[in-house]
This record gives C-alpha cells, structure tokens and sequence, in this order.
C-alpha cells in the first residue's frame, strides 16, 4: 500500500462519509455544511487527478458559490429553527433498496469493462494542463462552442431565477 | 498506484449516496443537496478518465468545465423556484407540493 | 342470279316483312300490308322463276336443283348438312303454294277492312264490330278496321316463311323446322282474337292436339337417324339405304324399320292433316280469321302433312302394314268426316270438315300407293279449298255488312240457314264459290278436282283395293251433297233473314283472289288427263310423267277402265243434284232432317277426349303436382326454413350476441378499462420523488434484462 492509495483511501472515505452525513441529517444547515465537506474532498481528489485548476475551480465555484447558495435558500424557507420532523419520507426505504441497486449495476458494468486496472500514465514533461485548458476552451477547433453556450446558459439561469424568485412586495417586476 | 477502478467505483458510490439523498429526502432543498452529489459524481468520472486516459486530450476537462457551469445554472434556478413555491404555499416539504396529481 | 341460290332466298321475304312489321311498322296499318304482300310477291315471283327452270330441266328427278347442302352443325367426325331441294315433286309444291299465299295475303288487306274507320268499341283481341258514319246527315253503321291488323300480316308472314323453307328443305330437320313454325302460326293465329274465350281455348287444343303427332314424328325422325345416320333426302332416297331399312326389323309390332318410321312420321301427319282421330282441333280453328282458315287449314299447313308423307313415301311404302295402316285412316277418315259435314250449319264448318275429309282423299291414295294421284289431288284440292274458305269469308263479311246496318247483333253471320239468295246480291262471291264447290264435288272435265279425284278412284280400282274405293266413292258422294246443301242455302233461293238482303259484294282485294284462284280451280286439272282418257288417244299425260319422275321408278300408268270414270261420274252428279232437289225447299234447321244429334255434335269425340285426356290432366297438374307437391310438399320444406331460421337468429342473439358480445366483451372492456384506470390513477400522485422512483426502477429492470440477454 503506497501513500498514494493510502491518501487515496482517506480521501474516498471522507468524501462518502460526508456524503452519508448530507443525506441523512436532519437539520438542513447541518446538511448544506457537510455539502461543503464533501465538495473539498471532491477538490483534493481533483488534485490527486493532476487536474490542480479544475480543484482550484471546484472550491471558489461550487463551496464559494452554490454551497453559499444552499445555505441562504435553507434560511429563506425555514418556517421553524427547531425544526424536529423527521427528515425521510414515508418511502426512503424503495430509495436506499434503489440506491443500493444503482450501485450494484454500476460496478456489474465496470467489472465487465478491460480497461478497468489501467494505471495511470506520467504526465509528458512540460505538459501546463492549466494552459492547455486555455486554450482548448476558447480555440475554434476546440471547445470554445460549448464554452459559450455554457456562459448563455448561465445568463439564462441568472435572469432565470432572478424572475422566479422576485418578491413582489419588493416591487414591480415589469417596471 | 492507483487503479482506475477505484475512482470509478467511488464516483460511483458517492452517485449512489446522491440518489438516496433525492428519492428519500422530504426538504426540497435537501433534494437539491441530493443532486448536487450526484453531478460531483460525474465530474470526479469525468477527470479520472481524462487523467487515465489520453492526458493531452482535455475533453474531459473540458466537460467538466461545462458541467460546473451547468451545476450552477440548475441550482440557481432550483433554489429560486424552491423560494418561490415556499413564498406561496408556506411549505417546502416535498410530499406537499403535489397539486399536479390526478 | 343462279337457279340454287334463287331457291334459298325464296322463304326470306316473309320472314323478313314479319320482323320489319313486329319491330317497326307495327302502328303503321299502310305501310305494314305493303312490306307483307310484297314480300309475298317477291317469293311468289322467286317460286315462279324457280318452277318454270325446273319445268326446263330433263329428268328433274333424277338432277333436282338445288346444290350442294352446306355444313351446319358439326356432329363427331362429319357435319350434319342442310340444303335446298327442287325435284319435280317440290317444284309442283312451290308453285300452288305462292299462288296461294298470294291471294291469301292480298285477300286479307280487304278481309280486315282497310281503309274503313276506327270502330266505335273495338278493341285490341276482339273481332271489330263496326264504325258509325255521319253521311249526308245520315247516321249508318259501317264495318270497321281490324285494330290489331299490322299484327295479322306479320303473322301470316311469318307463316309464309315456314311453309316456304318446308316446300324447298332438302332434309327432314329443316321441314321439321318449318312444320314447327307453321304450328306456332297456326296457334298464334287461331287465336288472333284472344278477347275471344272460344279463340284461346281453339287456339291451345290445335297447338296440343297438333303436339301430340308432332311427338311421334320426332320420334320416327330420330329412329330415321340412328339408323341411317342422315337425315337428308338424297342421302335417304338410295337403293342400299331403303334396302337396309326394309330388312332391320324394328322390334315394334312386327315391323320393319321402315314401316315403324314411316308409321311414327305417319302419326304427325295424322295431327298436322287432321286425320281421324286428331281431327278435333281443325273444326274448332275456324275460331280465326278466314284469310287463316283458308291459309293454314286448306292450302298450305294441312297439306304440309300431306306433303311430308307423300315426301317419305319411297319408306313408307317398303312396309305392307304400314301401307294399310295409312290407307286405312284415310279412307276411314274420309268418310267419317263427311257424315259429320253434311249436319253442320256454319258455313265455315263444313268447309273444315270438307278439308278433313278430302285429307283423307289423299292419304288413302297414298296408302294404296296411288303416287301420282295423290300429289294431284293435293295441288287440285289446295286451289278449290283456298277458294271455297276466301268465298266463304266473302259472304261472311257481306252477312256482317247486313247485319251491321241492321243493327241486330244476334244473327250470327255465318250461319247458312240465315242466308239465302246471295248469288244476286254478290254475284262475283257466287260464281266463284260455285266453282269451287264444283270442283269440290268432282263437277266433271271442267273442274279440276274431277280429274283428281278420278285418278284416286281410278287407281284404287285398278290396283284391287276394292274397301278403299267404295269407302271413298261414299265419301265422294256425301262430299258433292253437302256442297250443294251449302251452296243452295247460301246463295240460291231468297234471303231468309233481313240481313241477308243487305248483304254487299266485297271489295276487289277480297274478289279478285277469288277469280284468280277459280282459274286454276277450272284449268289445272288439265295438266294431269289421262293419255287414254275414255278409249281417246290424247296428249301425254304431262303431270304424271312430271311428279313420277321424282320416285326412283316410275310408277306405271294405269290404262283406263270405265267403272271407275262412271262411279265417278254418277256420285258427283247425283250428289250434287240431290243436295239441290232437298235443300232448294228447306228453310230451317227445324226442318232439316240431316240434323241428326249425334252428326252435329261430331259424334261426341271432343267429349270423350274431354273425358279421359284433358281431365286427368288437369287433375294431375292441379291438384297432384300444384296442390299436393309443389304447395304442400315443397313450400311446406320450405315454409319450415322461415321460422327456423328465426328462432335460431333470436337464439343465438339473445343467447350469444347478447351476453357474450355486448356485455361481456363490449361493456366488459370499458368497465375493466374503467376499473385499471382507477386503480392506475393512484400512481399520479403529484410527488417528483415518486415518479422518479418509478423510472428508475423501470430503468433497473430494463438495464438489468438487457445487461443479461445481451451482454451475458
């Protein structure tokens, strides 16, 4: 056992382990804070992927952002801080049974992929992801497409939820 | 050395726990948190193919990228309807926002 | 135009004016009498043609016109040919038969009073019953237009055709052909007025009685051909086919197979010439017009009989029986029919008797093998008869014109004994008629039919057939009374009923016929003279060596003997005187003594056929077969499918359709689909986490089944 998989090994488990906590607490800020966990173990996995600007990315994105996002949404829909109702629903019991077969399936399909042991290749010398990342994104034979789509997307979105969410007793909309 | 295998067994894993947390949950917004999980699942997928894979082939970067981006958009727009819907019916209990039935 | 080609074109014409009157000239009364006499013009003028170049031809006999017969019907290896035939037998044939169609067709366009008005209550099937005219302001009932007068020259037109196409066949099919035609005629025409019960009933016994010999002369035709396989006369007429038919017995009352042919083709003889005992149906087709009593029932139909047995004679002539047989119902025939002629008081009667009786005249000779003497009477017999019945028919319309200007509708016309002297209010009728009458009687050498019947008494006597001549010298005698008894009450003393004395001459197209044909009443007997007539050597005798020229022997010429002449002679003139000397005082039927029941009424024959034919038949067909087996049989089966059809059709609805189809399977599937609605709408509840527990079950099962069928 390596260091790598060791590290590896911490890491996965604090992922899940934060994961589980996410799912089944029963106070939602504790849910979002161990959403915050789990997004920075997702971050160091990056990292241990050689994938340093999309960790980088991970944390200000998602922690920074979507995570903060959670956290204001649960303290607008609270209708009570002492919220002590059980936090499953009637059937969770179908969900974890389906959640356990999703699983199942998913490692039957790998087990039966070849390339499944491959180990990982040495980074050529001189390779800058970070900069390659560049200019994959914004190249004409490259993604730079799918990269602009993605930025209307996210002005669709904002204006989006912006409509959406408006309070009408802040004013009018239309004005 | 790291096998492939492990990291797509726990992206797998952690999609597992994030489908849980969507079909059991009974807060909208824990359903949220639910899909949040399930999309990091598949952006750790994502990059562990890019980085076993081709490494000078960044599509899978790329696509993660993307996914960020669209992660984002949705939970944006997921928390605003969530806001909208408790502005409304005083609930954000999942079982009672149920008015499209038969 | 060639001579063969003459021949078939000449029985065309009149069935070509019947189909142009059925189909097109039928309103028009003009036109349709032209297209009909010409037509029979143009036959008369082909016949004409045809006679005087067979009279031109040496040994006609033995080179008949005619050609070749053409291929008709194909039967196995060979064809069944028909063809055209003039021998010196036919060519004679030919030549009386277009006279006498002629005359007949122009007498009746004055019979049926053209050119009169429209009658004031006739009608279509009835005898017309006269106009009233306005003239010079007085009012005077004339005799009107038969209504239904286009339709009696298609008729007789197409009568023509069949007695033409029998006279020139050269095979028994086709004269068989024509036979049947002319019975067709024969019914359509005695009925011509169907308003008539009397003409109805007259017009189906003919055709049924005519039916029954008819029957067996089919039959005699088919023995023919199954054992000669011809039906042709040339072929027929060969010395190895006679001998073979004299020699096969037939099995049949000891005969041989020519005798049972010539016998079976005897019978329809005995039906078509009115021979005892299907004689019934001639007196009774006096129902129709005269032009038709005249036509068919003295020219040309019942001398078709005659005709064809004189035709078979070489057959039938090869059976002794059957030669007595035929000479038999001759002679008896004969004499029967006179007896019932001389107690008959419609005018029209005793010439049908007479017809009958001089019928038998022929057959006789015929069976005593008197060849010659036979086909002369015919001839001679066809013109004095034709005039007899077209002399008859012209009293009957001057009767009519009295009694339509007397306006006493219950004088009977044609009743002799309200006659009386008509020679001087239609003397051209008179002159005429007592010609024929003459001629009837054997009126010696100037009359025709003396030389006729002279030669049948002659060769009766001459060949030993002592039965048959007295027989018909009887017969002879009764035939020169009743004559007379018709002619004296008709024409000679005075009118006995006020009708008669307004009888009219009859206009030229009813009178001039009947000069024409008294000519050949007077003239035509002196084609036939004996050559050693009375010890005197006289010019040959043409017509003998003429007709026998047909057989394949010539038959021998008799020489003369004085008995036979002198019978002759003291029967014909003593009957003739007595009928005057008895009748010229007469003037009732009261006072007739001749009115003996059992003459008058035709020595109840009619009601014994009555008795054991028509009723059984009747019976059998109403009652047995109408009544018993088609209603009560067969509708009964059939009467049972109705209601069994619909109490299974109500069975099967309410018990099948009803419950099974509509319930159960119709409503049943709208509840049932009802029901899985209402239970399956529970699955919508409205929560996401639900629905998408559904899929993603779904999606795991489906994934899972193709994971391992397709994949594993």
């Amino acid at each position: 056992m390596t260091g790598e998989q060791i590290t590896f090994l911490v890491i996965a488990l604090a992922t899940l382990g934060s994961a589980l906590m996410v799912v089944t607490t029963r106070n939602l800020i504790h849910a979002a804070l161990w959403l915050i966990a789990t997004l920075f173990s997702v971050a160091v996995i990056f990292a241990l992927l050689s994938a340093s600007f999309l960790a980088v990315v991970q944390v200000v994105v998602y922690i920074g952002a979507i995570a903060i996002l959670f956290i204001f949404a649960v303290m607008l829909t609270r209708k009570d801080m002492r919220d002590q109702s059980p936090q499953l629903n009637k059937n969770w019991w179908v969900g974890a049974l389906l959640a356990v077969l999703t699983f199942g399936g998913l490692y039957t399909l790998l087990q039966g992929w070849s390339g499944l042991s491959r180990t990982v290749a040495d980074i050529p010398s001189g390779f800058d992801a970070v900069a390659e990342l560049g200019t994959e994104l914004t190249s004409f034979t490259g993604y730079v497409l799918p990269f602009e789509v993605a930025s209307v997307l996210l002005v669709a979105a904002l204006v989006g939820a912006v409509y959406v969410a408006f309070n009408p007793r802040s004013g009018d909309i239309r004005k | 050395m790291i096998p492939l295998s492990w990291y797509l067994i726990l992206s797998a894993a952690l999609f597992s726990v994030g489908l849980f947390g969507v079909l059991s949950r009974r807060n909208a917004v824990a359903i949220l948190l639910g899909i949040e999980l399930m999309l990091n699942s598949v952006n750790i997928n994502l990059v562990s193919f890019w980085r076993y894979g081709n490494v000078m082939h960044m599509a899978g970067q790329v696509f993660a990228i993307i996914v960020f981006a669209v992660a984002a958009a949705e939970v944006s727009v997921g928390l605003a309807l969530v806001i909208s819907v408790y502005r409304r019916r005083n609930t954000v209990i999942a079982d009672e926002i149920d008015l499209m039935k038969w | 135009m060639t001579t063969d080609i003459l021949i078939w074109l000449i029985p065309l014409p009149p069935l070509l004016a019947f189909f142009l009157i059925v189909l097109f000239t039928n309103k028009s009364k003009a036109l349709s009498h032209t297209i009909a006499v010409g037509a029979a013009l143009l036959s008369w003028l082909g016949s004409m043609i045809v006679f005087v170049r067979a009279l031109g031809v040496e040994h006609l006999g033995e080179h008949p016109l005619g050609g070749e017969p053409i291929n008709w019907l194909p039967t196995g290896d060979t064809w069944f040919k028909v063809g055209v035939l003039i021998d010196p037998l036919s060519a004679a044939v030919l030549f009386f038969v277009a006279w006498t169609v002629l005359m007949i067709f122009l007498y009746s366009v004055g019979y049926h009073n053209f050119g009169q008005p429209a009658g004031d209550h006739d009608h279509a099937g009835l005898p017309p019953h006269g106009a009233t005219v306005e003239e010079h302001g007085h009012k005077h009932v004339v005799p009107s237009v038969e209504p239904m007068y286009s339709r009696f020259f298609a008729f007789i037109g197409l009568f023509a055709f069949g007695m033409f196409t029998l006279v020139v066949s050269d095979n028994l099919l086709t004269l068989f052909v024509g036979w049947e035609i002319m019975g067709l005629c024969s019914y359509l025409l005695i009925g011509f007025w169907y308003g008539k019960p009397s003409a109805r009933n007259a017009a189906v016994k003919a055709f049924m009685t005519t039916r029954v010999g008819d029957v067996f002369m089919l039959l005699g035709i088919a023995y023919l051909y199954s054992a000669t396989g011809t039906l042709s006369f040339r072929e027929i007429f060969t010395e190895e086919i006679l001998h073979t038919l004299a020699t096969i017995p037939s099995g049949v009352l000891g005969l041989s197979a020519a005798g049972l042919i010539g016998l079976l083709l005897f019978i329809g003889t005995v039906g078509k010439s009115a021979q005892f005992p299907l004689h019934v149906w001639l007196p009774d087709a006096m129902e129709g017009p005269t032009p038709v009593s005249a036509m068919i029932h003295a020219a040309t139909m019942v001398s078709a009989g005659v005709y064809m047995v004189i035709r078979m004679f070489p057959i039938i002539s090869l059976d002794e029986k059957t030669m007595a047989i035929v000479a038999f119902v001759g002679a008896f025939t004969a004499l029967f029919a006179a007896t019932i002629a001389v107690a008959q008081n419609d005018i029209k009667r005793v010439l049908a008797y007479s017809t009958i009786s001089q019928l038998g005249f022929m057959i006789a000779a015929l069976g005593i093998g008197a060849y010659v003497a036979a086909v002369f009477h015919l001839i001679t017999h066809a013109f004095f008869k034709a005039l007899l019945f077209l002399g008859s028919g012209s009293v009957i319309h001057g009767m009519e014109h009295g009694v339509l200007h007397t306006g006493n509708h219950k004088v009977d016309p044609q009743d002799m004994f309200n006659m009386g002297g008509l020679r001087k209010k239609m003397p051209i009728t008179f002159w005429t008629f007592l010609i024929g009458g003459f001629a009837l009687s054997g009126f010696p050498i100037i009359t025709a039919g003396f030389w006729s019947k002279d030669e049948i008494l002659a060769d009766a006597f001459g060949h030993g057939h002592i039965f048959v001549f007295a027989t018909l010298a009887i017969a002879a005698f009764m035939t020169a009374f009743y004559t007379m008894r018709q002619i004296t009450l008709t024409f000679l003393g005075e009118p006995r009923t006020k009708e008669a004395e307004h009888a009219q001459e009859t206009p030229w197209t009813m009178t001039t016929p009947l000069v024409i044909l008294a000519f050949f009443a007077v003239t035509y007997g002196w084609v036939g003279i004996p050559e050693d007539f009375m010890g005197l050597h006289l010019q040959p005798n043409w017509f003998h060596e003429f007709i026998g020229g047909t057989l394949m022997e010539h038959p021998e010429t008799l020489e003369f003997n004085w008995i036979p002449l002198l019978t002759s002679l003291i029967v014909a003139l003593g009957g003739l005187g007595l009928g005057y000397f008895v009748y010229r005082n007469i003037n009732s039927p009261a006072e007739d003594k001749l009115q003996i029941g059992f003459l008058k009424n035709k020595y109840y024959i009619d009601e014994i056929y009555d008795y054991v034919f028509v009723k059984p038949a009747i019976w059998v067909s109403e009652v047995l077969v109408s009544a018993w087996m088609d209603k009560g049989f067969i509708d009964g089966i059939l009467h049972i499918f109705g209601p069994a059809t619909g109490g299974l059709g109500s069975f099967i609805r309410n018990k099948f359709d009803l419950p099974v189809v509509n319930r159960f399977f119709g409503d049943g599937t709208a509840d049932v689909t009802y029901w899985f609605g209402g239970k399956l709408r529970a699955i919508q509840t409205g929560r996401i986490q639900q629905y998408l527990m559904f899929a993603l079950v779904v999606f795991i099962a489906v994934g899972a089944a193709l994971y391992f069928f397709l994949l594993a």
